[in-house]
């Protein structure tokens, strides 16, 4: 087991030195200096600056690779994710807004609004499904449509702070109690000092408790058990008990409810309400590129989602040396190619040498040939 | 059957000659030492057990496996197979048992497939249909295997789909033919009329090999027959020098299972009982299981022998509540669990060995711990309220693989490195080691070698006497008649025969199993 963790976080790396290359490939074909490039990539990427942008990035985009993480799990390939928590954060922004309670209460009430929304909108690709087999595929590409208009129509119409107060188009803003308090103060305690210009966002500890929560509920319980074995072999699952219908209903649920969390680390920080700014688009998508990466599993998409924040991090620096920042999205597209092909490899590795300790356990003992009859050949 | 009105002049040309073939794999039935001898222009039957090696026998001989041994020859030319087309081109053409037809295909679409021939110059990149269309009619009047070559698949009966697999394999110019099966899915009606057309290819010299494991079949439509066992040809008959029963003892060699001190371990109370259960497919509203009443007591193993596709599938399923019955009742013991759903039924105690291990019984990806906990993901030791209880579902692996006899290095392999005997004996296992109440057991030795099938045989006892009641369905008439203390027969859909397996020979089985009707046939 322990060669084959080794050979596990090989597969990783080795696509990772392989975008790399061909993004310096790349570099040196347009006249660029891949050196100067990957320089500013280490020396600023590294700097306390971008670490801290790279992990207040990395939080939404971890949450979305585990919304994502658990369909896929499922053997779904729902992708209403990128709908679900547009809308889920235009409700949860709006009802954060329009109460005023104790921190204890009004900080639950917006993820618990949130959650309930994106669990909501992800009924509905699941009722087709069991009930008419509409694939979930086809369902939720529709749903994403639809809810960027029914988000953008109730924004402009219904939800949104009166012009003559914000120019800007968004929602109401939150009172301090429903938001997140930054976590610089904290840090500076434990003698990490970081200045109070760059922020470090709470919304870090949220990713790290739906990481725990995934883990422990897909791993752990019976639950989990069932939508595993459901996703790997549905007519075994079908046969040992598992009612498929029903697990399909609570993963495609369960995934909706975790995109509801994606949109609320600006909404919660220092943002403080729905805008275009605060809540930007896509996060859905890149959501199935890092659990594709991080291959649906709680830790390796939390280094799949830091992987690709750094990279959208080390845009800015890399603009700012007058380089070309597309690199970054360049590198980003050729990891994950090279990773879907780079674990296909070493799971035919892993099962040979599977085969080839099960051949050594077992040496000699194969049938033995039959007593008696020695074989003859047909008549001429 | 219809005798071949005329016999061809006995060819002492070999069509194909295997020498010596070994194939080794790693701790399954391989083959060793096999010698074949096929005269050119007869129908050469292979029998054996399920799992004794005549599949991968026929994959060599098809490109589709590589001998790791031995030599190959066609019409006296040694040859070495890389691939199925190696073997195409040699003149051998294969219909495997599944069909591999497109159903939205026309039937000169799914003949041509991948062989289409090209209109001359100027237009090299189109299908010359005309001419295909031409080539699989004359080839439908000469081997007497007339077709519509623009109906589509889909609509179509399983004998006319083989009919078609025949076709495109003489499409592509085969000379030898190996049917896999070929009577399995078949109604008597079709076997006559499929024994009739190879009569017919013979005629024209097409040389077949047959492969099955039914005795009577082979005798009848047979001119030499091969028998393997534990993956080695043990021996050659012409069909006039043999019997049933004699082939049978070849094909089982030491391990016929002989009704041995059956000491009835049957006690009174009923555990399983079914009473008049139909059930109709929804799509064509066929009874697929016609009015089926059965009990199985306590201590006891009721038989189900019926050629595959007679409903023992849906019966199955019925049982385990993976379909919806449309009329009758299912009771386990004393409650009536008709409309329960699986989950509830396995809680209930009714244990579960699939047919197909691979679709219904494994998580190939996962480790054997996890398979274990399969079927009994609600129950200690493998669950602590709503979690899973890991290291209670290790333990009980281990325990397994111990008592069981399942040859793995660790229970941290995924269920897909080990051979199918083994995985098969996972599967017993955890069903057993659960203590069910009943066991629906589908072919549990399908498969498997020789050993693996000889220990399963002994678990499947030692549960009976301490009063486990299982339902067998296997298609393996010793195993049905050595292990059961009382026989069914299904045809159809329906229940057609009861016996005891004293009087029960599989002669008498096969008689029934193919329709009293057309006893003729077979």
């Amino acid at each position: 087991m322990k060669k084959d963790l080794g050979l596990r976080i090989a597969a990783p790396l080795l696509a990772i030195a392989f975008a790399m290359g061909v993004s310096a490939l790349l570099l040196q074909v347009t006249g660029n200096s891949a050196g100067d490039t990957f320089r500013v990539i280490v020396e600023d990427g590294f700097s306390r600056t971008y670490i801290v942008d790279t992990v207040n990035r990395a939080a939404p985009y971890y949450i979305a690779g585990v919304a994502i993480a658990i369909a896929f799990k499922m053997n779904l390939f729902y992708i209403g994710v990128e709908g679900a928590y547009r809308l889920a954060a235009l409700i949860g922004a709006t009802v954060g807004a329009a109460v005023s309670l104790p921190a204890l209460l009004h900080v639950p009430l917006i993820l618990v609004a949130s959650m309930a929304t994106g669990a909501l909108w992800a009924l509905i690709p699941a009722l087709l499904k069991v009930t008419r087999g509409v694939s979930e595929v086809i369902s939720s590409i529709m749903l994403n449509a639809i809810s960027l208009g029914v988000a953008a129509y109730m924004l402009g119409t219904w939800f949104r702070q009166p012009a003559s107060q914000s120019p800007v188009l968004g929602t109401r803003p939150i009172d301090d109690s429903g938001r997140l308090p930054e976590l610089n103060g904290l840090l500076r305690t434990i003698g990490i000092d970081v200045p109070d210009a760059i922020r470090v966002q709470s919304y870090v500890v949220v990713a790290i408790a739906v990481g725990i929560a995934f883990y422990v509920l897909i791993w752990r319980s019976r639950f989990g058990y069932d939508l595993r074995a459901s996703g790997e072999n549905p007519e075994a699952a079908a046969a040992s008990g598992v009612n498929t219908k029903r697990t399909i209903v609570a993963a495609m649920v369960l995934s909706g409810a975790v995109a509801g969390l994606i949109g609320l680390n600006n909404i919660m920080g220092s943002g403080g309400r729905y805008t275009d700014v605060t809540v930007v688009g896509g996060l859905g998508f890149t959501g199935i590129a890092i659990a594709l990466l991080g291959r649906n599993n709680p830790i390796g998409i939390a280094f799949a989602a830091l992987l690709w924040a750094f990279m959208d991090a080390v845009g800015t620096p890399l603009a700012n040396a007058g380089l070309p920042k597309q690199v970054t999205g360049i590198m980003q597209g050729i990891t994950v190619l090279s990773v879907v092909i780079a674990y296909e490899v070493v799971r035919r590795i892993g099962l040979r040498r599977q085969a080839i300790d099960l051949r050594r356990s077992t040496e000699g003992d194969g049938a033995q040939p039959p007593p008696g009859h020695g074989p003859e050949v047909a008549p001429a | 059957m219809p005798a071949p009105t005329t016999e061809p002049a006995p060819s002492t040309e070999l069509a194909v000659r295997l020498t010596n073939i070994v194939k080794r794999f790693p701790g399954v039935v391989a083959n060793r030492d096999v010698n074949l001898s096929v005269r050119a222009g007869t129908i050469h039957a292979i029998v054996g057990e399920n799992g004794a090696g005549k599949s991968t026998l026929m994959k060599i001989l098809y490109g589709m496996q590589k001998p790791d041994e031995g030599t190959i020859e066609v019409d006296g030319r040694t040859r070495s197979f890389r691939s199925p087309t190696d073997a195409i081109d040699a003149g051998i053409g294969m219909v495997h048992q599944h069909f591999m037809l497109a159903d939205n295909l026309s039937v000169l679409e799914n003949v041509i497939l991948g062989y289409e021939p090209r209109r001359p110059f100027p237009f090299p990149f189109l299908v010359d249909t005309g001419a295909a269309r031409d080539r699989l009619v004359e080839l439908g009047e000469r081997y007497g295997m007339r077709v519509d070559p623009d109906v589509l698949v889909e609509s179509l009966g399983v004998g006319q789909r083989q009919r078609i697999e025949i076709l495109k394999v003489l499409y592509r110019g085969a000379r030898t033919i190996i049917l896999d099966e070929p009577t399995a899915v078949l109604v008597p009606q079709e076997v006559d009329e499929l024994f009739r057309n190879l009569a017919e290819l013979k005629q024209e010299g097409i040389t077949i090999l047959f492969i099955s494991h039914k005795l009577n079949e082979v005798l009848s439509v047979a001119d030499d027959i091969t028998v393997i066992r534990a993956g080695t040809t043990v021996a050659t008959r012409r069909p006039d020098e043999v019997d049933a029963h004699q082939l049978a003892e070849l094909m089982v060699g030491s391990e016929l299972p002989t009704p041995e001190t059956r000491d009835s371990t049957v006690q009174p109370t009923v555990a399983l009982d079914v009473a008049d259960l139909t059930y109709r497919d929804p799509g064509t509203g066929k009874a697929r299981v016609d009015q089926v009443s059965l009990q199985v007591h306590e201590g006891e193993i009721v038989g189900i022998a019926g050629v595959e596709g007679n409903g023992q599938t849906e019966l199955i399923a019925a049982i385990m509540g993976l379909v919806d019955p449309t009329d009758g009742t299912i009771r386990l013991g004393d409650d009536e669990i008709t409309h329960w759903s699986t989950r509830a039924r396995r809680e209930a105690g009714i244990g579960y060995i699939p047919e197909d291990r691979h679709r219904h019984g494994l998580l190939l990806d996962a480790p054997l711990w996890e398979n274990q906990i399969l079927g009994h993901q609600t129950r200690p030791p493998n669950a602590k309220g709503p979690w899973i209880d890991r290291s209670g579902a290790r333990r009980r692996t281990t325990e397994i693989v111990e008592a069981f006899d399942v040859r793995t290095p660790t229970i941290e392999v995924a269920a897909e490195a080990l051979s199918g005997g083994n995985q098969q004996k996972l599967i017993i296992g955890r069903e057993l080691m659960a203590e069910p109440r009943v066991l629906i057991a589908a072919h549990p030795t399908r498969g498997v070698d020789v050993g693996a099938q000889a220990s399963i045989w002994d678990q499947l006892r030692d549960a009976r006497t301490a009063g486990l009641a299982t339902l067998l369905v296997s298609a393996d008439l010793e195993e049905l008649i050595g292990l059961s203390d009382r026989l069914l027969v299904i045809f159809d859909g329906r229940i057609v025969a009861d016996m005891s397996p004293d009087e029960a020979t599989p002669e008498k089985l096969g008689t029934h199993m193919t329709g009293s009707t057309v006893e003729a046939g077979t």
